[in-house]
């Protein structure tokens, strides 16, 4: 009864710490876009190093032995990798549910055929903008039509249709329009992402946050056609934490649920760590995905609550949202220990104000700042 | 959106219903998500393979089990099941 035996006594002798179930393979830090608010660390150009297929595969391997089951390939652009393929037939076969999150760019209908039948299960398409003139503005590469013609094949040939649009101040105007192309396009599911304000989006914040008032409109829009399409299409609402009075519970808890590999092989609790300073964090070229979960410095910093300073450790909603996110204490208040300053409770909460003042005097403003584009140029230039 | 007692009930395309090791039980699995299931909702999901209509998805069930009388707990789970997408009936 191959069911009933423990494979995995390290899980089963730590059982203060639960397994990851989230798997985010960062196969590769190219992409043949720009896009402003990229979730890639600014220096990403100085990771020239990419795990081999073998590393991958045994990473796979690992890390679905512990229980990991939903399996994201991200990037950087994916699709780059001569080895998608490949690694999408051996995720199949290892039993994990795997999604490619992609730009669409280069994606043909042979490839869309060729990975269905290695076995991926769905295709996330990101889309910019619902023109096409302010997609390829903010991607900074003409793309628009192809990745409608994506979303059509990824529909046509079965795939659930995830179509992935990251809202800010320079598309938030034109929500209903893109609620309609989501429409038209067939998508089971939508995702609208306010921009989370780390890598290069971090950068750009002063051209990319939007005032509350755009917020809450773009918001009603949005709810309202979420009613409207019930039973259609599933709308997946990522809330822009700079206008709440608490944190997010980031990543569901450090260390809990999401396991990121990033394409040089460095582990990461959550896709934002390698910003933090002094974590460290394991490579999977030197440890298995298991010593790397269970004893790695880096996984078990922000386990629990030892970390905590005031107001977090005394605080009673501490298990609701662990002190909300590290990479967005730090990146704001210096400190990775300090509570997320989107909390009200944070003696730093100000910061956010001069943030939202910050990029509303830049909107304002005659002459505004240019967008930083994500490309290797600048990251070079910048790290 | 009600079950249609005649037609057959068929576990949606876009969704994977499989057994996790790890877990010790069976879970659905779609974009973003996963949910976990009880072994009975899981017996009854297994059997919508686009054959089987809600009276010989009962029957097998009450025989499986040799019980009586779970016709309501089933049209209610599959009702759910059927709001949340996991099965279709065309
Ligand atoms: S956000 Fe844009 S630039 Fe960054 S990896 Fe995705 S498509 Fe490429
Ligand atoms: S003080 Fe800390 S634990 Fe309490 S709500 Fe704020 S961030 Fe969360």
């Amino acid at each position: 009864m191959a069911g009933l035996t423990k494979t995995n006594p390290a899980t089963a002798l730590r059982a203060d710490i639960t397994p990851p179930r989230w798997l985010l393979a960062e196969l590769t830090y190219a992409c043949p876009l720009q896009c402003p608010y990229c979730a890639n660390p600014i220096d990403y150009a100085k990771y020239q190093t990419e795990l081999s297929t073998e590393d991958w595969k045994r990473v796979l391997t690992q890390a679905r032995k512990m229980g990991a089951v939903q399996l994201g390939f991200s990037g950087g652009e994916p699709l780059s990798r001569k080895d998608l393929t490949e690694l999408v037939k051996h995720a199949r076969v290892l039993g994990y549910y795997s999604n490619l999150i992609t730009s669409g760019y280069g994606l043909t209908e042979e490839k869309i055929i060729q990975l269905k039948e290695a076995g991926l299960d769905h295709i996330q398409v990101s889309v910019q903008a619902s023109t096409r003139e302010l997609n390829d503005h903010i991607a900074g590469t003409a793309s628009f039509e192809h990745k409608k013609e994506v979303a059509r094949l990824v529909k046509k040939h079965g795939y659930p249709m995830v179509l992935c649009v990251v809202i800010h101040r320079e598309n938030i105007h034109q929500m209903a329009e893109i609620l309609a192309m989501a429409e038209e396009l067939g998508a089971d599911y939508l995702e609208l992402a306010n921009t989370q304000y780390y890598g290069w989006a971090h950068a750009n914040r002063d051209l990319l946050l939007p005032t509350k008032e755009q917020f809450e409109q773009a918001e009603a829009i949005a709810q309202a056609f979420k009613e409207k399409v019930a039973g259609k299409m599933k709308i997946y609402y990522v809330v822009p934490d700079f206008y709440e009075d608490r944190p997010k519970a980031c990543m569901n808890g450090w260390g809990t649920t999401f396991l990121t590999i990033a394409p040089d092989g460095v582990a990461l609790p959550c896709h934002s760590a390698r910003e933090l300073p002094g974590l460290n964090c394991p490579n999977v070229k030197d440890f298995s995905v298991e010593e790397i979960w269970n004893d790695s410095k880096a996984f078990n910093f922000f386990r629990g609550i030892e970390w905590m300073k005031e107001p977090c450790r005394s605080c009673d909603e501490k298990d609701k949202d662990f002190g909300g996110c590290h990479c967005q204490a730090y990146l704001l208040t210096g400190d990775m220990h300090n509570a997320d300053p989107v909390c009200s409770k944070s003696p730093n909460h100000g910061v956010i104000q001069q943030a939202i003042d910050s990029a509303a005097r830049n909107a304002l403003s005659a002459i505004e700042k240019p967008l930083l584009f994500r490309n290797s140029k600048n990251s070079r230039l910048l790290s | 959106m009600t079950i249609k007692p005649e037609l057959p009930v068929q576990f949606s395309r876009t969704h994977r219903l499989q057994w996790e090791d790890a877990q010790q039980k069976h879970v659905i699995l779609y974009p973003e998500g996963m949910v976990e299931l009880n072994q009975s909702s899981a017996e009854i999901l297994k059997l919508c393979d686009g054959t089987r209509n809600l009276a010989q998805i009962v029957s097998e069930l009450e025989q499986k089990f040799t019980t009586s009388g779970l016709t309501n707990d089933i049209t209610a789970f599959l009702e759910v099941a059927l709001q949340n997408g996991w099965i279709n009936q065309n």
